[in-house]
């Protein structure tokens, strides 16, 4: 891993910069992902609709899941940042384990979709919901995997307090990604 | 060799920018060359009408994505650190990963015209030609149903994860990596447009990338993002392009406009006239050019308020464009002018750049805009600003700091002479079509009838192309014959202000021996307020680390257009290799020791 510590005209870590960065450009990949979801809102012209086939308790428990591994991801970093790696380590791994129930979740509610009749390809909302939160499934198999390696790297040691920036910027892309799924739950299945 | 395929050296990567960009550049011009000899006469039967839809598609992309950006990114490469006073950008590697994903993607995209038989067509057949603008729902599978418009999507999802890489890199650059005491206001103008320009591709390529998700979501896997029978709309696709495209044009100028704004001063020895002014300008440029892109759309009928809005916002834009082109001008005025050719090219920058920006405000005005659309004024227009704007203005960059990245100067007699040949040439290109838009000649279409009666005036055109093409081959004798006998540097050929002329040409692997304190905006220059700092040691001090080389991102590179041949192909086993590819490399890289 390289260090980018020393010094910074800013005083503020390079790679943390370039996250922020990178994460103000994911905030306009989703606007355009959302804005689409609200344009074509009501413009299908066969069903299934919205309506008829959105599970609000359901996800109710996945977006709760997910919320929990936001409060993993601080407690894991506060482990990290203070030199507890036992503790650092089980944190890390729960909130990859919440991850991969959100997604478990994910793959739950799209089999029922289909099952009910809506696919891909079937009208405009199964295009827009499809491909916008399939695109934010696809951040959380990313923060689970990258989560899952940070993991690994502490169960061999390799992990120490002296890498809590890296911990720091996992925890920057899980918060992300998380606040993101808030809006699109509120978009998506609260404002029908 | 190894040592170029690993380099990790912002430096190298710059040149590696360079002659990339520049071989792609040449590419597009031959393109070009041929769309300008099929319509020298009316009738022309010099190519079929699906080959010449192939050439204007490839020439715009090209010319795009794969010249006019990569161009100036050399620049940011080799110069920016430089002005700043570092050892290299933040990320090295990530640095190595957006020129390795830049070649493979153009690589990528040009093969179309060679591997029509593997898709059961024959050579030029296969290459993108929906425009460089791609509007659905033209590009729908439904009416075009080749490979075509396949190489274009996936070739510009790869590419725009090289500017991404690079946009997040610069800006953590400019921002974090500036030597003590240089302060933002005292950071030089090309590396102030060169900040704005990536804070405009990390916010304006998402929303292509969308875009293009979309269209390969329909065209692959069935969806109706842009099917008007799903009860979709099209205009979304022309919405979320222009969202792009009108910041792209920005991204294209800035650069351009940062350049001259570097070598005006310098060969007038006057400082930047109203520097604060030109960097604030740049700034309030790359806010507003946010809020002009339906002005790409008024032909779309989009209703009296939409219109009036983004007329006046384009109206509006203008101004901080022409405050630029004044300070440009004040620059001038009184200074002790040397006319080397790099001074040639950025006032003709200023003036092709007046003509273009001029003919882009009677755009702004929506019954006149209905006149010009998708007629050659456009076409005309586009050229003012991307090749006397952009092109001019990258030419100047070259003739000023090719001397820093290769020890040698250009001749400046042949200099004159690819200046002359190349002004000329541009102004008989793209002058008449203004004429021949207003008389009504389509553009996109591959001839024209002889009662038109712009056959005279398209003639003259294509003069001018081929006295463009013979002005880049004077340029080419010019970087060829310097190689060997061009007139050897030193540090400061030209009387530089900035941090880059303190240092030996081209500079050592480290940069500076010792990183310079600034303490004002014209370091170099002896003012009436400050003497000339010294400039760095010949030898360094103390010995300096330098991050050696990496396989990594190179590898990480590959797995990206590996990964784009599954859809081209319908092959799914191809994408969990590219899948491999992609993960295998990212984490070499994250676990390879690399210290900066």
């Amino acid at each position: 891993m390289t260090t980018h510590g020393t010094h910074t005209s800013l005083g503020l870590d390079s790679r943390k910069m370039a996250f922020w960065a990178f994460i103000g450009s994911e905030c306009l990949l989703f606007t355009s992902l959302i804005s689409t979801y609200l344009v074509y809102k009501g413009r299908s012209v066969v069903g299934p609709y919205p309506h008829e086939i959105l599970n609000i308790p359901f996800t109710s428990v996945s977006t709760f899941d997910l919320l929990m591994s936001s409060l993993m991801m601080v407690l894991a970093l506060a482990a990290v940042q203070r030199g507890d790696m036992k503790w650092g380590k089980i944190w890390l791994f729960c909130t990859a384990l919440l991850g991969l129930v959100f997604l478990g979740g994910q793959v739950i509610e799209f089999t029922e979709f289909v099952h009910k009749g809506l696919t891909l390809q079937t009208n405009l909302f199964g295009c827009t919901f499809f491909v916008l939160t399939g695109t934010h499934g696809a951040h959380v198999t990313v923060g689970v995997l990258w989560l899952l390696t940070l993991w690994v790297r502490a169960l061999q040691g390799k992990l120490t307090s002296a890498n809590a920036m890296t911990v720091e910027i996992t925890g920057l892309y899980w918060h992300f990604v998380d606040v993101v799924w808030i809006v699109i739950f509120t978009v998506v299945y609260l404002i029908q | 060799m190894k040592s170029w395929l690993t380099t990790t050296d912002h430096k190298r990567i710059g040149l590696l920018y360079f002659f990339t960009a520049f071989a792609f550049f040449l590419i597009g011009g031959i393109e070009a060359l041929v769309i300008r000899a099929q319509l020298a006469q009316p009738n022309g039967h010099l190519v079929t009408a699906e080959t010449y839809n192939q050439l204007f598609t490839m020439h715009g992309t090209t010319m795009v994505f794969l010249a006019l950006m990569p161009l100036s990114a050399s620049f940011f490469n080799y110069i920016v650190p430089l002005q700043i006073g570092a050892r290299d950008v933040a990320f090295p590697r990530l640095n190595a990963f957006s020129y390795w994903v830049f070649l493979l993607g153009g690589l990528f995209l040009n093969a179309s015209w060679f591997v029509g038989p593997l898709f059961h067509a024959g050579v030029l057949n296969v290459a993108p030609d929906g425009g460089w603008f791609g509007y659905a729902n033209l590009t729908e599978r439904q009416f075009s149903p080749g490979p075509n418009i396949d190489f274009w999507l996936l070739g510009l999802q790869i590419l725009g994860i090289s500017s991404l890489a690079a946009g997040f890199n610069f800006i953590v650059t400019i921002l974090n990596l500036r030597a003590p005491g240089m302060r933002m206001m005292r950071v030089p103008a090309f590396t102030w447009m060169t900040l704005v320009t990536q804070f405009l591709v990390i916010t304006a390529f998402p929303v292509i990338t969308v875009a293009l998700a979309f269209l390969m979501f329909d065209r692959f896997f069935g969806t109706h993002f842009y099917v008007s029978q799903a009860g979709a709309t099209p205009i979304l696709w022309q919405h979320l392009f222009w969202l792009f495209g009108h910041p792209e044009v920005y991204i294209l100028i800035l650069p351009a406009m940062g350049i001259v704004s570097e070598v005006l001063p310098t060969f007038a020895r006057k400082p930047l006239f109203g520097y604060t002014v030109v960097v604030y300008s740049g700034i309030l440029i790359g806010f507003m050019g946010w809020g002009v892109w339906s002005h790409h759309m008024f032909s779309v009928g989009l209703g009296p308020i939409a219109d009036s809005v983004f007329s006046a916002t384009t109206m509006l834009i203008a101004v901080p464009t022409g405050v630029k082109i004044f300070n440009w001008i004040a620059t001038l005025w009184g200074g002790d002018i040397r006319g080397t050719t790099a001074l040639h090219f950025a006032v003709g920058f200023i003036a092709m750049f007046i003509i273009g920006g001029l003919s882009g405000v009677t755009h702004a005005s929506p019954p006149a805009d209905l006149q010009q659309t998708d007629t050659y004024y456009v076409v005309a227009h586009i050229h003012y600003v991307l090749f006397g704007g952009t092109i001019m203005g990258l030419f100047a960059g070259i003739y000023y700091w090719w001397p820093k990245m290769t020890g040698r100067l250009l001749s400046e007699a042949l200099g004159k002479w690819h200046f002359w040949l190349q002004f000329v040439g541009m102004n008989l290109a793209f002058f008449p079509m203004h004429l021949i838009g207003l008389l009504g000649m389509p553009r996109r279409i591959y001839t024209y009838s002889p009662e038109l009666g712009v056959s005279d005036l398209n003639l003259l055109s294509t003069i001018g192309a081929f006295l463009i093409a013979l002005s880049i081959l004077v340029f080419v004798v010019n970087i060829v014959r310097t190689r060997r006998r061009g007139q050897r540097a030193g540090n400061d050929p030209w009387g530089g202000a900035t941090l880059e002329w303190s240092i030996s040409s081209p500079p050592p692997v480290y940069n500076f021996s010792v990183i310079p304190t600034v303490a004002n905006r014209l370091p170099r220059w002896k003012t009436e307020h400050h003497e000339p700092m010294r400039d760095p040691p010949g030898t360094p001090p103390a010995p300096i680390h330098v991050p050696g080389g990496s396989w990594w991102p190179m590898l990480a590179a590959l797995g990206l257009p590996i990964l784009a041949l599954a859809p081209l192909t319908h092959t799914l086993w191809i994408a969990f290799v590219g899948v491999a590819v992609l993960l295998a490399g990212i984490y070499l890289w994250a676990f390879e020791p690399f210290d900066v």
